[in-house]
């Protein structure tokens, strides 16, 4: 542990630190943030009448669209002379969302991130290559200074050019990864194709984030890459990566909660959950400056695992985030998530786990093409062989998703490949209504 | 048996040009094509010069190859010289997964191309008087 002192606290002395640091941070907002104010105002909450944990459900919520309506420095709760740093979300789901770090926010950080990679095994004795894009994601430099405080050696790749990355991997020896699960994936498949055995290469610990990943996932990335495969969990408007992390254990990912106060709570009522309950993740900011967030609605969906880690820390855990509530497709009124479709795919042989949706309208009925790309070492030379393939993912697929679905075969590598987030699904059904 | 290319296309526009130009231009001379497909995807069938070779290089490219090993055999070239092939592999109760016939520019006879999934049929078909062909009768094999 980088921080035992914090990490395996009493679990009675966390939840006194967690009140006192909840308190002081409604009084902080509601003082310092015209945007807080108006909103807890209008709700009627008095920041002072929250005497326990308890009493968060009456604490109003907040959206991602607070941040947006309030783009780009609305929502800051310091003045900008105080600003180091800002990040902004990667906009894939709308406007981007600034985010703003005090010097003592960006100290924090580093720490969390020195907990996430020694979570992950790491030591200062070890070699990180940071894949993470470098820049206003957060990925890149929060990884970056993450590693740095922890004592490693650190290699500021950055996304891209994945050749370079594999023949870094290589030469430099190194030792821990960090990039998205789908592009260590990539990265496996560029080595073979380079001529290079992936699982030679002298990479032993994965720290992977930033995209929901499937545990089925996991077993090929380690298999392929000889290395043990982290989840870390994180977004900006909470921080960035560095909220909650796997340990060694692999089971499940513990939420640093001296520093974010985590909430599971009913999609559809928002009444807080009892722990072990599925629902959308709420964070609290308990320690931020910059742009602390109340009651952040994260749109993910997990549940607590309310049981203690072998690993001796006290920081309870949420389970992998599989799915988003605005990523969950419904198709013909049955939720999906196309996560689900991935885990899947690696269990069937001749397929690769590369897919994607493409929704459309027939008439008033949704139609659901799943696109699959065969796998390149792909050995079938009869149709029969192929329809048979066919017929066992449409199978496979359906009773995954509870959703009946047509399945194209595609060749390999013909769906466009992430470099950072994977384009999964493709929605027309709104464009043919026009 | 002779070894046969088998490549995985998706039904889009030009692929199989792009197929053909691959093996175009890297010299590598075909010698029968046949394609199966249906109305997404097809799977062609390919003896030619270099397979290995060849396979390697639509690998490259991004192309879904696997080498196949087939039987090949040289019928004469007349009115149910297949039919008596087949016969006499329906007579081995030995079924025919796919095949297709080609006729070289030399010589009366025609070349059928079978898969048969027995390790059998090539003795079945030399009892019943048929020439089975190796590489170096219908291509120039990998060096």
């Amino acid at each position: 542990m980088y921080q035992p002192e914090m990490e395996s606290m009493p679990r009675d002395r966390l939840d006194a630190l967690q009140l006192e640091r909840v308190q002081a941070l409604l009084a902080r907002v509601y003082e310092g943030n015209p945007a807080y104010r108006r909103k807890f105002d209008e709700a009627g909450f008095d920041p002072s009448s929250l005497k326990s944990l308890k009493d968060m459900r009456r604490v109003p919520f907040t959206v991602k669209d607070d941040l947006r309506a309030s783009y780009p420095y609305g929502f800051f709760s310091v003045p900008l002379h105080d600003i180091v740093r800002v990040h902004s979300s990667s906009g894939t789901t709308g406007q981007v969302t600034v985010v703003g770090y005090t010097a003592g926010d960006i100290d924090r950080w580093s720490d969390l991130m020195a907990r996430t990679f020694a979570s992950a095994g790491a030591t200062a004795d070890d070699i990180v290559q940071v894949t993470y894009g470098y820049g206003l994601f957060t990925g890149g430099l929060g990884a970056h200074y993450g590693s740095e405080r922890l004592g490693a050696l650190t290699v500021p790749v950055s996304g891209g050019n994945t050749k370079r990355q594999v023949q870094i991997l290589k030469d430099f020896g190194v030792t821990v990864l960090a990039c998205t699960p789908s592009y260590a994936l990539l990265i496996a498949e560029t080595a073979r194709e380079m001529g290079i055995d992936p699982r030679e290469l002298p990479v032993r610990v994965g720290v992977f984030g930033a995209e929901p990943w499937s545990e089925s996932m996991r077993h090929q990335i380690e298999q392929e890459l000889n290395l043990t495969a982290i989840d870390i969990y994180g977004l900006s408007e909470v921080m960035g990566p560095g909220v909650a992390s796997e340990c060694e254990c692999q089971c499940g990912l513990h939420v640093f909660e001296d520093h974010f106060l985590v909430e599971i709570v009913d999609v559809d009522t928002l009444e807080p959950l009892p722990d072990g309950e599925t629902g959308e993740v709420v964070f609290t900011t308990l320690t931020k400056e910059g742009i602390p967030v109340v009651r952040y609605r994260t749109r993910d969906i997990s549940r607590i695992i309310p049981e203690p880690c072998s690993c001796g820390r006290t920081m309870r855990r949420i389970e992998r985030v599989t799915g988003r509530s605005d990523d969950m497709l419904i198709i013909r009124g049955v939720n999906v998530y196309p996560s689900q479709i991935e885990q899947v795919l690696v269990g069937i042989e001749n397929v690769a786990p590369h897919y994607q949706v493409v929704l459309t309208k027939r008439g008033s009925m949704d139609h659901v093409e799943v696109h699959v790309e065969v796998a390149d070492d792909f050995a079938f030379d009869e149709v029969r062989e192929l329809e048979r393939l066919q017929k066992r993912v449409k199978a496979e697929v359906e009773s995954a998703l509870a959703v009946s679905i047509a399945v194209k075969l595609v060749e390999p590598k013909s769906i466009a490949r992430s470099e950072g987030k994977a384009k999964r699904v493709v929605d027309l059904r709104a464009d043919e209504g026009r | 048996m002779v070894e046969q290319v088998s490549v995985f296309l998706e039904n889009k526009s030009g692929r199989l040009a792009e197929l053909t130009r691959t093996l175009g231009d890297a010299g590598i001379d075909m010698h029968a094509l046949m394609v199966a497909d249906t109305s997404e995807f097809g799977i062609v069938r390919i003896i030619c010069d270099a397979p290995e070779h060849a396979k390697a290089l639509l690998d490259e490219r991004g192309f879904s190859a696997s080498i196949t090993p087939v039987l090949a055999v040289e019928v004469p070239d007349r009115p149910a010289g297949l039919a008596e092939l087949l016969e006499a592999l329906d007579a081995a109760a030995m079924g025919v997964e796919y095949a297709y016939c080609f006729v070289q520019p030399t010589g009366t006879s025609a070349v059928d191309v079978l898969k048969v999934d027995n390790a059998q049929a090539e003795q079945v078909l030399v009892d019943a008087g048929f020439k089975p062909l190796g590489p170096a009768d219908l291509y120039t094999p990998d060096i």
